[in-house]
């Protein structure tokens, strides 16, 4: 596994990209295909799967180490990452290997119908034959976790390099159902004709959020707004009578959406939507946590079912009549789509995305402003002349956010953080006046610079009041602005509200303690803005 | 009453009426090393060794300092003092006291491994040990540092290739001397930031050999940089002081390099793992060989390592409040600022 660990280290060493492409296209150009496909594999999101959980992973190497659990626990929280950890904690080994990644790999795979004396036996031979960057890389394998810093796009860059064959092909033939067991390098990358494989997808074109006006963008008329769904963008494909469904993490997820079958038969062969899957039920959007909760069962039930039924909203039209439409301008593309669902009876599967009429930027502006009522995240805006790119791409397309909800709380807790913020107080529990009280009702822990944490945490060390674990409650005094996307009601939080991606917007240095806002505030926010009400 | 007290003006020694690192003013203080936590101002009369004097002397000014020799004793109120290598930095010491028949030592910052330049660690008996404790986890394990100089060398012959400049962060006193002495001089120039220079400059006057080194003023054009090694202090690295080089690759040497996390939030293109203060292992060691019964457990994971002692090595171990800092790398540290005001 040198070579891989080799990859590792240096794809860890730099924070530029050409840099990582180069590293990654270095090490295509001498890995064996067997290698390279696994390559590939990882970093499209193909990890194997754990075969060993955490629990026994970290008694086996504190007592590896010779040192009590409590110290390789409180270890790991200064590390942040457990994998590292424990190749930091492990003793010398005793050899080295010789072994590429394939056969560590086919060794982790092999761990999970073992016993757990067997399992232990063959960890920790592996790790007595790897140095540190081996280790750490074949614990990051065997936890089914393994990130490498590199994205797929990048990925498919550096492989592009390496074999001389278009980036977008490449998108394209590394996306679909495979695992490196099922085919091979020469199969799945240097083999043409990916539409053989009927499943599969397109790469998902995706939009950059706008972070200053529209004003920008040139004419309104060459654009067109749609409300951005707040659900999972998918992908649908019928081609040669059957389905599938696509998700934007690229999974295969047909089976988990039984209401979309019926449309094997309903649409023509060679037709691939691209939309959102959105759970909605008597002409209205349910809220994203519905439908996340629905994806986190293994069977979909009837009851699911009828408690979190889901539609496709169409956005655009990648292939028609089994011809990749892609590159005709999106104005087209949409007349298709729309003519499309006009002949089409899908008793209400398929809905288009309306269109939100606009003749000035100005005009726009409130309909973004008031996407919370439609339970939407915002606008996207589309240009009338853009082709369906890959990828992240700027310019054609853009999502308009509608500005979030604040309001301004106390801290009375603090965590020290991860990984690279191990040093720090990152995380901090915020709470709401209710009468003279302070009620907890959110942790939130992005949002300030570097100088800023320091700044908080030098002070969380002089104003502890009590220590529990990691966290400690502190002295009332700081108040922060929170900045959150939705609000719910939750029993089980104290303060009756769950707050949807809480994060720190400001430090109110210029507020008192006493003008922070009050749990009466948190509930008229939530009358007003209740995500799924 | 015990031999060493911790006070809120630093460790006490009633009997003698003495103070060893004293963070507050005090009449007489013995003074272990020269960095910026452990030799402060204000302090009415100083004792360090000789090797340590220069320094202390450079930072501190017009001060009433004597010194003495390693292994040399001087008695105090009939209470015998005798300062032994901590292999930390030059001159750095353990502070061993006696007095009737009990042996305490107070071990300020130190290392076991030796680093070819600081005057090798001395194991010292006693019966209570005062230690640091930096980089008292089992994640901090040091590789020999032959090999970190090899991962140096390497990094700074490819910037080279390269036409890179390669900045290399690196503590004013002790690390900057040590990195001197330890990489290969012949790959290219040598440069230093003022507050690196200065020190060097006073540890070369008291005879220690340390290869050429060129300040860096406004004399010198980015071109003049190519494929040079610059040493420089951690705080001038994320500063103005780099829009000098064109192209540069920034390297930190520190222990905490050891953590990636650590390392990218320095936003380095590279760590190197090198630190004056002892790793695990060297902690453990050094605890064992004094033969003490009673540690106290200064600056790091004090309660941590503590706990590790008292549980697993049946010590009786306790955390011991101090203003020691450890290595510095995440504060601006204050002898930069004030060096390099005159920079
Ligand atoms: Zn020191
Ligand atoms: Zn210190």
């Amino acid at each position: 596994m040198r070579a891989f660990a080799n990859l590792y280290t240096r794809l860890d060493q730099t924070t530029k990209t050409n840099t990582k492409v180069a590293e990654l296209a270095r090490f295509f150009d001498q890995a064996n295909d067997e290698d390279r496909l696994w390559t590939v594999a990882i970093l499209s999101h193909r990890r194997p799967k754990r075969t060993v959980n955490t629990t026994l992973l970290r008694h086996w190497a504190a007592e590896l180490a010779g040192i009590p659990l409590w110290l390789f626990e409180e270890s790991y929280h200064v590390v942040g990452d457990l994998s590292e950890a424990i190749a930091l904690t492990l003793p010398k080994a005793h050899s080295s290997n010789k072994q590429g990644l394939t056969y560590w790999i086919e060794y982790i795979k092999a761990l999970d119908k073992l016993e757990e004396t067997e399992k232990k036996q063959r960890v920790t031979d592996a790790w007595m034959q790897m140095d540190y960057t081996e280790r750490l890389v074949f614990n990051k394998l065997i936890m089914g976790g393994f990130r490498i810093g590199v994205s797929q796009k990048l990925m498919v860059r550096a492989l592009a390099q390496s074999t001389a064959i278009d980036e977008n092909t490449l998108a394209h033939r590394i996306m679909g159902d495979w695992t490196p067991d099922k085919t091979t390098f020469e199969d799945l990358i240097l083999t043409k004709d990916p539409l053989e494989d009927v499943s599969k997808p397109y790469p998902f074109y995706l939009a950059y959020a706008l972070e200053d006006s529209p004003d920008d963008l040139g004419l309104p008329k060459d654009w067109i707004a749609e409300r951005k769904w707040d659900g999972i963008r998918g992908q649908l494909i019928v081609r040669k009578g059957e389905l599938f469904v696509w998700s934007r993490g690229e999974e295969l997820v047909t089976d988990k959406f039984p209401e979309y079958h019926p449309l094997a038969e309903i649409l023509p062969n060679g037709t691939v939507i691209d939309g959102e899957i959105l759970p909605y039920k008597d002409g209205q959007p349910l809220t994203f946590n519905d439908l996340q909760t629905r994806i986190g069962r293994k069977n979909v039930t009837k009851k699911i079912l009828e408690k979190a039924p889901v539609v496709l909203v169409a956005y655009d039209l990648l292939e028609w009549e089994g011809q990749d439409i892609r590159e005709r301008p999106m104005e087209e593309r949409r007349a298709l789509l729309e003519q499309l669902l006009e002949q089409t009876e899908t008793d209400g599967i398929l809905m288009l995305s309306e269109r939100v009429n606009f003749s000035t930027w100005q005009e726009l502006e409130p309909e973004r402003q008031n996407a919370r009522q439609y339970h939407s995240e915002g606008l996207m805006l589309k240009h009338k002349g853009s082709p369906y790119r890959s990828g992240r791409k700027k310019g054609d397309w853009w999502k308009w956010k509608v500005e979030p909800l604040t309001i301004d709380a106390v801290m009375i807790y603090a965590q020290r953080g991860h990984g690279r913020r191990a040093n720090l107080y990152t995380d901090f529990t915020f709470a709401v006046w209710d009468d003279k009280q302070l009620v907890p009702f959110t942790k939130a822990y992005s949002g300030l610079t570097d100088k800023e944490f320091r700044e908080i945490t030098a002070w969380v060390r002089r104003n502890t009041i009590d220590r529990f674990g990691p966290v400690r409650s502190v002295e009332p005094a700081h108040v922060f602005e929170i900045a959150f996307e939705g609000i719910r009601k939750s029993s089980r939080h104290k303060s009756g509200v769950a707050l949807r991606f809480p994060r720190i917007s400001r430090w109110r240095k210029d507020k008192p303690l006493k003008e922070a806002n009050t749990l009466e505030d948190l509930h008229q926010l939530l009358k007003l803005y209740e995500e799924g009400g | 009453m015990a031999l060493l007290e911790f006070t809120n003006k630093g460790i006490y020694c009633p009997p003698a009426d003495v103070y060893i690192d004293p963070w507050r003013p005090v009449s007489k203080a013995l003074i272990t090393h020269g960095h910026a936590d452990h030799s402060r101002w204000g302090h009415q009369h100083y004792l360090c060794t000789e090797a340590a004097a220069p320094v202390i002397r450079y930072r501190l000014g017009n001060i009433n300092l004597s010194t003495v020799q390693f292994g040399e004793a001087t008695t105090i109120n009939g209470v015998k003092f005798s300062f032994h290598p901590a292999g930390h930095i030059v001159g750095s010491a353990q502070i061993r006291v006696e007095h009737k028949g009990e042996v305490w030592v107070a071990s300020g910052d130190y290392k076991v491994a030796p680093d070819g330049l600081s005057e090798p660690f001395e194991p010292v008996r006693c019966h209570t040990f005062i230690t640091e404790s930096t980089f008292g986890l089992p994640v901090y394990r040091w590789k020999p540092q032959d090999t970190v100089f090899e991962e140096i060398n390497d990094w700074w012959r490819q910037n080279r290739d390269q036409g890179k400049v390669s900045v290399l962060a690196a503590y004013a006193l002790g690390k900057a001397q040590r990195l001197l002495h330890g990489i290969d001089a012949e790959i290219g120039p040598i440069f230093t930031h003022g507050a690196i220079e200065k020190t060097t400059q006073v540890m070369r006057k008291q005879g220690i050999r340390l290869p050429e080194t060129r300040r860096i003023t406004q004399q010198y054009k980015s071109k003049d940089f190519e494929g040079s090694l610059v040493l420089a202090t951690p705080s001038a690295t994320g500063s103005n002081w780099m829009r000098r080089f064109k192209s540069a690759s920034v390297g930190i040497a520190s222990g905490w390099m050891a953590l990636r996390g650590t390392r990218r939030r320095r936003a380095a293109d590279r760590g190197f793992v090198l630190s004056d203060h002892a790793d695990w292992n060297e902690l453990n060691d050094a605890i064992k060989a004094t033969g003490a019964e009673r540690v106290a457990v200064t600056h790091g994971y004090t309660n941590l390592f503590a706990r590790w002692l008292r549980e697993e090595c049946g010590l009786d171990a306790w955390e011991a409040a101090t203003e020691y800092e450890g290595e510095s790398l995440d504060k601006d540290d204050a002898e930069d600022m004030e060096n390099e005001k005159d920079a």
